[in-house]
């Protein structure tokens, strides 16, 4: 999809009968992300509690390699770290998915992507960052195209440091995930919201023809 | 190789030849020529593959080292056409009417080497740098890592093991 | 007669729960099979609970217009529609629900209502995978439903009946006097079509994971994709009981409803975890294949029987 598709514009159907197209509305939300405040999470804490246990023993992981990480995830499912017994399955679309898992480095136009997917994601959402790509750059800390440090861009809940993780390192990053999630501080949706324009500005510094909607939820 | 690199140097100016291994040779013609080498190649010699199209870059010469890397399919046999073209202003042939792959490679040339061939197709549309407004990144005078701390965050507290570096200090603690 | 409906009535929402939980246990207790036939510990038999109530708590970010928020509720619809009409326990008073004497017919047109359903809500989103996915679906489904059909025709003309709970009726007296044995071609013909609407493989084309992201649910998301997948446990059921009560004699308790229902579930497994998956116009060729010339055949061989 670029630009052009995304603009207002008016058709005509077979009739000559003028259609009004207008994308943005029929497929994004134009609002921006709004903070949950105390209040708007409403319900009683022991439901929110049995709430974020229920999110926690099921993190849908977002079936979307973005560099060599993504190979750690298929012994994942295999049956020496089997990780579906801790709850955590892949899903192939971004709507039914509350994990994001960013395996490996993020080049330029994979960001892009990987921006949409995450703001694609409903909330609450959490993000993990696997291998040290992601912390610091790791050894692409000086390439033209990949980016250093991927908290610039989207909310981090967990990193796994190394190059690559084994998988056993995914497992406890998991485990540490859902701990977070358990004592309520799996908020990055939150904060992504809250920092919006923050986070959009580091996004557009290096994606430079942004031609997507800036909201795409 | 050696009869194929005879019949060339026949009809074509050939500054140089290398013998890399038995199938594989190198030949440097000059830029006039180049195109028409390849396509003398590809036409009577069997070299109807074209394997690689690609470019390096001699800062000290100020010059781009183009290579095509053609291959034989029924003998087996690599022959790479080298042409030296001046680094400045730096302006090539098309050949994109031999393969169709060619227009891809003389794209992205354009894109990291700024190499340009006039009349090449899509040649100016962004190819793997989305809306780059930099130099080309792989001419060698492109400072990558001064590029990525302008525009990536770097985080602090990074050290290099660099090897010569580290057993110098080990083995000659002095100096 | 109003006390009696209401008492119907809360029966009724009773053996949907059951039946709810009945069928999530089955899903999580087939992919605890799977898992194991795997080498896997597998997912704990209880997952599809966490899942369900973690869809549930999601935020609803994006709505695609009305038919987008009624694809699911139709798709509800259907699954809770036929446990409605469905007569589950013989002999029962109570559970034999809202059960008439031409349930049969409205549970046909249920079954393929959430389908069709679906299809208008997922076509709403304007995911090109959801159109992909809907188009393969009503294709594969619709060829299923004629040999379907054929079988349930079959039965019918058999007993004599519309009415469910007189077809059971009918059954009963020891195993022999089952449809499956008084008229094994349509029940070959029903088991044949069953497959087409599991979505297991080798007729899951529809969803294909790795292949269309996830077919026509692709866009829902949050307390849709709940509803969605309340009703995948719930249709699963009702129509394992329709055909418990068409072919293999009913259930005059609810352990043996819930034994039935297993093994006529594993059938689909079983079947999908042996057969790879076909494509839309190969699965729709073999419908109107065997399963329609099984099904003509049965039809055929009671009116010269």
């Amino acid at each position: 999809m670029s630009l052009e598709d995304l603009e207002k514009r008016t058709v005509y159907g077979p009739d000559n009968e003028e259609i009004n197209v207008d994308p943005l509305q029929d497929y994004y939300c134009a609002a921006t992300p709004e903070a949950k405040t105390e209040a708007q999470k409403g319900t009683a804490p022991i439901i929110e509690k049995f709430a974020n246990w229920a999110r926690s023993e099921s993190l849908w992981v977002l079936a979307y390699g973005t560099g060599c990480g993504a190979i750690e995830m298929r012994p994942l499912m295999t049956p020496k770290y089997d990780a579906y017994r801790f709850g955590v399955q892949w899903r192939p679309t971004p709507r039914q998915s509350n994990l994001f898992i960013i395996s490996g480095y993020l080049s330029i136009k994979t960001l892009k992507i990987a921006i949409r997917a995450y703001e694609q994601m409903p909330s609450p959402k959490y993000v993990m960052g696997v291998g040290s790509c992601t912390i610091n750059g790791g050894m692409y800390f000086d390439s033209y195209n990949t980016i250093n440090r991927l908290d610039h861009y989207m909310p981090v809940d967990v990193y796994v440091a190394g190059c690559m993780p084994r998988p056993e390192s995914l497992l406890t990053g998991f485990d540490l995930l859902k701990k977070l999630i358990k004592e309520g501080k799996g908020t990055g949706a939150d904060k992504y919201a809250k920092e919006f324009e923050w986070y959009k500005g580091n996004q557009k510094k290096i994606i430079k023809n942004w031609d997507m909607p800036d909201f795409n939820w | 190789m050696k009869e194929i690199v005879n019949r060339i140097k026949e009809k074509f100016p050939v500054i140089s030849e290398t013998y890399q291994r038995e199938d594989l040779t190198f030949i440097t013609t000059d830029k006039i020529h180049a195109v028409e080498t390849v396509t003398h190649l590809r036409d009577y010699e069997g070299f109807k593959h074209l394997v690689l199209l690609t470019a390096v870059d001699w800062l000290e010469d100020g010059v781009f080292q183009l290579t095509y890397l053609l291959n034989n399919p029924k003998e087996k046999i690599d022959l790479g056409v080298r042409v030296q073209i001046p680094r400045d202003n730096p302006e090539m042939t098309s050949a994109h009417h031999l393969w169709a792959a060619m227009a891809t490679y003389q794209r992205e040339l354009y894109e990291m080497f700024g190499i340009s061939f006039p009349g090449s197709p899509r040649m100016k549309e962004p190819f793997i740098l989305d809306g780059w407004d930099g130099p080309p990144p792989y001419r060698r005078d492109f400072d990558t890592l001064k590029y990525a701390e302008d525009t990536f965050f770097p985080r602090s507290g990074r050290s290099t093991n660099d090897p010569a570096e580290h057993m110098k200090k080990k083995m000659y603690p002095e100096g | 007669m109003v006390n009696h409906i209401i008492i119907k009535l809360l029966y009724a929402l009773l053996s949907l729960f059951i039946v709810l939980n009945i069928g999530l246990m089955l899903n999580g207790i087939t992919r605890k099979i799977y898992a194991r036939v795997n080498k896997r510990y597998g997912i704990r038999f209880y997952q599809p609970y966490i899942d369900l109530v973690k869809n549930y708590s999601l935020e609803t970010l994006v709505s695609h217009g009305v038919m987008f928020y009624l694809g699911p509720l139709f798709r509800l619809t259907s699954g809770v529609g036929m446990i409605m009409f469905i007569p589950l326990i013989y002999g029962s008073e109570m559970f034999s629900n809202f059960s008439f004497s031409g349930d049969a017919v409205l549970l046909l047109y249920f079954m393929f209502f959430g389908t069709l359903g679906m299809a208008l809500g997922a076509g709403e989103s304007g995911q090109p995978y959801s159109a992909i996915g809907v188009a393969r679906g009503l294709g594969q489904v619709t060829a299923a439903e004629i040999p379907l059909v054929l079988s349930f025709l079959a039965v019918f003309i058999q007993t004599q009946s519309l009415s469910l709970t007189e077809i059971v009726g009918s059954q009963q007296g020891g195993f022999l006097h089952w449809t499956m044995f008084t008229n094994p071609v349509a029940t070959a013909t029903a088991m044949l079509a069953y497959l087409g609407s599991m979505m297991r493989s080798p007729f899951d084309v529809v969803l294909a994971p790795q292949e269309i992201p996830i077919g026509p649910p692709t866009e829902y998301h949050g307390a849709f994709l709940g509803v969605l997948s309340t009703n995948r446990a719930i249709f699963t059921v009702a129509k394992n009981i329709l055909y418990v009560n068409m072919f293999f004699g009913g259930a005059t308790s609810w352990p043996e409803l819930i034994l039935k229902a297993f093994f006529l579930y594993m059938w689909s497994v079983v079947v999908g975890t042996i057969f790879p998956r076909f494509r839309v116009d190969q699965s729709i060729r073999w419908f109107l294949k065997v399963p329609l010339v099984l099904g003509l055949l049965s039809i055929i061989l009671l009116q010269i029987g």
